[in-house]
């Protein structure tokens, strides 16, 4: 039995940000920065916009896509770090905005940055065993660095929203397989009742995103008997230019085959919504038949790889619901100021 | 407003549920149980309002709600949907630019919050098509 996305839809808030203004308010040199991080501007949300809106803004593009009947839908997870509520789920807010409740199940995802692919692999079981006939699996974020902090430059807002089913007529991407590799380590984290997670500065590199996406990604391709020239597209988690860059060339993934995918420099680094943007954005230019490989990274860690083959669909689908190319298009810039104000920096009473 | 009476109407502001009259082919928004033209012989049936609309009037508040500081000013419009029914939403865009006939399309957003410690309150608004 063969299990693939049927449909998939992405949602980027309007406004960004240069890091060139945010590095003026810190006194920190914009030209170093955007270079080593390779982020030019990043997305920031409305002031009424959060993990949840932007959620039912991706499933419902998703739905749109492939004019799919949400009652059909089985599943919704949302995979997020920046959830609304502590306690009370995203999905079932989602799920009723979509239409697909009551005859459903939902649940919330939390995994760092890879929450929404190991929504993925949630669904994956679920329609391949015949439990529910489609799954929607969701990476959304409205992530947050504390003023002055380096994660400042880069966190930002999007989500996507997968549908996950097991006709191949309908899919636009079979999902041939998938791989993960995780252990226990501290690079990144945020305790309860905190605003900003904590994370282990340089820590964060070696141990924790290099070690857990070649991890995942060398454990697939040895299982699937591929190699990196096999594909025709490659998207790697993306919290800055560098590391996907790096880690790429590490794998033996040329610059153009993770081009398409690299979105991060002119959107930053949405979390949970990271990975899963970059492949939205490499569907939205493949063609039939292309083979595009993927590996999401979360702290704490782990390392989800996947490797996706293009059916015909994608032609017909494509242009029904915005495409990331579309999202990223005619922002509004906004400068410190406005920023603190719109991510609620600024207290007022 | 209390949590179970934003409950109650939920599925009408999450996704623009209202009622049509099939006696008169009117349709409401915000829903109504009773067609106010043909009373007693009124057939009412639940509908899904497409979306579109466009701004009958508006007006820009400068002195939010308490709440509402942080998106001082802002827009809040009576728009008409395309079958008819005319409310009352907040228009998402600058003052500035918003103006009498946009044409507009919904959004889901955060429609306020009951403090730190309440309940989220979730709806529809409106930005410009
Ligand atoms: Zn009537």
């Amino acid at each position: 039995m063969s299990v693939g996305i049927v449909s998939y839809g992405a949602y980027i808030p309007k406004y960004r940000i240069k890091v060139e203004d945010i590095a003026r308010v810190w006194g920190d040199d914009a030209d170093i920065l955007s270079a080593g991080l390779m982020v030019n501007e990043k997305s920031v949300p409305d002031m009424d916009e959060d993990t949840a809106t932007i959620a039912v803004e991706a499933a419902r593009s998703a739905v749109a896509r492939n004019n799919i009947d949400p009652k059909r839908i089985g599943a919704v997870y949302t995979g997020s770090e920046s959830h609304p509520y502590a306690v009370k789920p995203t999905s079932t807010i989602v799920a009723e905005a979509i239409e697909a409740t009551p005859a459903m199940t939902a649940a919330d995802f939390e995994f760092a940055c890879k929450a929404g692919t190991a929504a993925i692999q949630a669904c994956m079981g679920l329609v391949s065993s015949g439990m529910v006939d489609l799954g929607m699996a969701i990476g959304a974020d409205v992530s947050q660095g504390a003023p002055g902090d380096a994660l400042e430059y880069t966190a930002a807002a999007g989500g996507v929203a997968c549908i996950i089913g097991s006709k191949e007529s309908e899919m636009v991407a079979v999902i041939e397989d998938t791989y993960s590799f995780t252990t226990d380590i501290p690079d990144f984290w945020r305790r309860e009742g905190m605003a900003y997670p904590e994370h282990g500065g340089r820590f964060t590199g070696e141990p924790g995103y290099f070690k857990h996406v070649s991890g995942a990604a060398n454990g697939l391709m040895e299982k699937m008997g591929t190699s990196p020239s096999d594909y025709d597209n490659a998207v790697f988690h993306q919290p800055n230019g560098k590391f996907p860059s790096r880690v790429a060339k590490m794998l033996g993934f040329s610059k153009e085959q993770i081009k398409p995918g690299l979105v991060v420099p002119r959107l930053g680094n949405t979390y949970s919504g990271s990975c899963m943007m970059g492949i939205a954005a490499t569907l939205d230019q493949a063609k039939p038949g292309d083979r595009i490989f993927a590996t999401a990274f979360g702290s704490g860690a782990g390392g989800d790889a996947f490797s996706f083959r293009v059916t015909d669909k994608i032609d017909e689908v494509r242009e029904a619901a915005p495409t990331v190319e579309g999202l990223l298009a005619d922002p509004i810039y906004m400068d410190y100021a406005m920023y603190a104000k719109h991510k609620g920096k600024i207290r007022l009473t | 407003m209390s949590v179970a009476r934003f409950w109650r109407n939920q599925i009408h502001r999450y996704n623009l549920v209202g009622t049509h009259c099939k006696t008169c082919d009117s349709y409401y928004y915000p829903p109504r149980n009773v067609c106010p033209k043909c009373r007693r012989d009124g057939e009412i049936e639940s509908h899904k309002f497409s979306g579109p609309g466009e701004i009958v009037t508006y007006t820009v508040i400068h002195t939010a709600a308490e709440g509402f500081e942080h998106q001082a000013p802002y827009v809040l419009g009576i728009v008409q949907l395309d079958e008819g029914p005319r409310f009352t939403s907040q228009i998402v865009c600058k003052p500035e630019d918003v103006h009498i006939g946009m044409k507009v399309k919904p959004v889901f957003r955060k429609l306020g919050e009951g403090g730190d410690r309440g309940m989220i309150y979730y709806g529809t608004k409106y930005i410009p098509a």
